[in-house]
């Protein structure tokens, strides 16, 4: 037990290894120096030299003990990424905008999983009906409507139009009030999916003995669906909803740009614009970082719940 | 003797190969038949769009950046989808969004086909320290988040010259898509060819003396071709819906129109009540990916009735 956790952990090192090594080529090798565009038009070879120097550009990229490489692997380790271009330390940029990110997606994530849950066991009871084809069909519409006519239409209507929400992000609003309509969009969005995926996981633990056994004792349905089917069909949807968890942290990139909300993915967009491969480089390799750490958290968890997983 | 043997053989009904069965079964799915017919037109659409640039037709789409009307008319018959700011006909540059979403759709899927196919294959049937690295190289991938994977290659290949190649527009936008998606597919190819590799073919094939390379290519790859079309057909409505997104964020196409760049406009017209480009580009964003997604799924219960979603 002890040799497998030990084993699990190792086995990161290489993974972490490999975000830093995507992360150094697809910033440093392709992306090239950046410096002439940081310091923008016009700007005298000092301003660009000053620049170079700041960031380490003027550095031989490998083979020294001050290389780009090296600094590269450095700064990821002790997660001093630099500066934005706005002169605030990258990380402190991540730091505050973990808040927002969090209330927007934490309820959005939560609200998603347990209305899909449900309505997948009652889909699933009336399986082979009109109802359970109709289902069926509005998920796969609704997974078919892009994600960015979902947020423009909610946005639209019922903040613009009906005004039952605030429209856009304000500092003298409460968290409550501004992530209200973006959490309310990403549910209905991400319902058609989710739906989907939960159907099919009860549907195929309804073909089980077990469920033919419950019934056949004279348990009725709403018993054999919450006490059995239900406990069952926990295993596939804690493994999909725990792998998600890192994610969260992420923020949405979409429906902060459309409401203001000044979390990760708005930083994210930001970055985009501006070009900044400081901060994305930041992002990917916190991302990554945190869904190592999951993904580690997940298997130990398991290998000590499921008797049933073998420490190979 | 002779005589009793062609009898049995008559008795014997012909056999039927994996997708001549496969076909059978789809053809009697009337809707998955009038999805593909729809998939058809938008593929063909985009095919047309390219033979009259090619010949210089001047035709609809080709003529979007004609101003055909007042800015922001609304539809009428003159003008069916009404116009956006500069006066274009909405209806044309929702047509000519057609070709870029398709382009960029097709050539991220080969590109990631290619790429993840042969490593996958590799990864299966040599095991051993090959199959480490590749493994290693996809678990790498898919420790970032897709979505911020694809920007992040977006954002570093846009604009920038590769063996004197400009990466402009679309070309990034399919670069980023296809260097980041083979993950998927060369996982599910790693994962049946090392169940297919004890099996009595690949053994026969072994055992009178196939080169690796015959059998991975002749042998292996043809008996699990079936899953990387299915695959595809359900990764293509993904592969568009990223063109969309990047597009909307400015690191698609920039000169050209695109259904994501249509979003981005009408985010500023709805205000003013000017639905009719978000409308456009949403609908035409529906179909195909409402199509690809019942063909799809049609395609995998009629090649592999045991093959389940995930």
């Amino acid at each position: 037990m002890t040799a497998y956790i030990i084993r699990r952990l190792l086995y990161t090192i290489p993974i972490v290894f490999g975000v830093l090594l995507l992360t150094f080529v697809l910033f440093t090798l392709v992306g090239g120096d950046i410096s002439i565009e940081i310091a923008g038009k016009g700007a005298t070879q000092e301003t660009i030299d000053e620049i170079r120097e700041e960031y380490g550009l003027n550095k031989p990229i490998f083979l020294a003990w001050d290389s780009q490489f090296i600094n590269h692997f450095k700064s990821a380790l002790t997660f001093d990424f630099g500066r934005a271009r706005d002169r605030e330390p990258i990380i402190e940029k991540i730091k505050r905008g973990v808040g927002p990110s969090l209330a927007l997606t934490v309820p959005m994530f939560f609200g998603v999983v347990i209305i899909s849950v449900s309505l997948a066991l009652v889909v699933a009871f009336v399986r082979g009906s009109v109802w359970d084809t109709l289902a069926v069909f509005i998920c796969v519409a609704g997974m078919s409507v892009p994600y960015l006519s979902f947020i423009l239409l909610g946005q639209y209507f019922l903040a613009y139009k009906w005004g039952i929400f605030p429209v856009f992000f304000s500092p003298d609003l409460t968290m409550a009030q501004y992530v209200a309509l973006p959490v309310l969009i990403g549910i209905v969005a991400g319902l058609g999916g989710n739906l989907r995926f939960y159907r099919t996981v009860m549907l195929d633990e309804m073909q089980s003995d077990y469920v033919r056994t419950a019934f056949a004792k004279g348990l009725d349905t709403t018993r054999v669906l919450f006490k059995h089917v239900l406990k069952n069909a926990m295993i596939p949807i804690i493994t999909r909803v725990v792998l998600a968890i890192p994610f969260l942290f992420l923020g949405s990139l979409l429906l902060e740009r459309f409401f203001g909300i000044p979390g990760l993915g708005y930083l994210m967009i930001e970055a985009i614009s501006s070009r900044d491969y400081f901060v994305i480089n930041a992002m990917t390799y916190i991302s990554a970082i945190l869904f190592v750490v999951f993904n580690l958290i997940t298997d130990i968890c398991y290998s000590l719940v499921d008797p049933r997983i073998s420490f190979e | 003797m002779s005589d009793s043997h062609n009898a049995t053989r008559a008795r014997l009904p012909r056999g039927r190969s994996l997708w001549s069965d496969g076909l059978r079964r789809l053809r009697r799915r009337k809707l998955a038949m009038a999805c593909f017919v729809v998939v058809l037109i938008y593929f063909s659409l985009a095919g047309f769009i390219y033979l009259a640039e090619l010949f210089d037709w001047r035709i609809g789409p080709t003529l979007w950046a004609e101003q055909v009307g007042e800015s922001y008319a609304p539809p009428s018959s003159e003008n069916i989808l009404g116009t956006d700011i500069f006066g274009q006909s909405v209806c044309r540059k929702m047509l000519y969004g057609t070709k870029i979403s398709i382009t960029v759709a097709l050539c991220a899927s080969f590109i990631s086909i290619a790429i993840g196919v042969p490593l996958g294959a590799i990864a299966g049937y040599f095991r051993g320290i090959a199959d480490e690295i590749i493994v290693w190289i996809y678990s790498t991938l898919s420790s970032v988040p897709y979505i911020l994977l694809i920007l992040a290659f977006a954002v570093v290949l846009r604009d920038k010259t590769i063996f004197g190649y400009r990466l402009t527009g679309i070309t990034a936008v399919y670069l980023a898509i296809g260097l980041t998606s083979w993950v998927g597919i060369c996982r599910l190819i790693r994962g049946e060819i090392i169940k297919h590799k004890g099996r009595d073919y690949v053994l026969a094939a072994m055992s009178y003396g196939c080169s690796e390379r015959r059998i991975i290519f002749k042998h292996l790859i043809p008996n699990v071709f079936h899953l990387i079309i299915i695959d595809f057909s359900l990764r293509f409505v993904a592969f568009i819906h990223a063109e969309v997104i990047l597009s909307f964020l400015g690191l698609g196409e920039a000169d050209r129109p695109s259904w994501g760049a249509m979003i981005n406009d009408a985010r500023i017209e709805l205000s003013r009540g000017v639905w009719w480009q978000m409308a456009a580009a949403t609908a035409a964003i529906f179909f195909i990916s409402l199509s690809l997604n019942i063909f799809g799924d049609a395609l995998r219960d009629s090649l592999d009735p045991k093959l389940r979603i995930q």
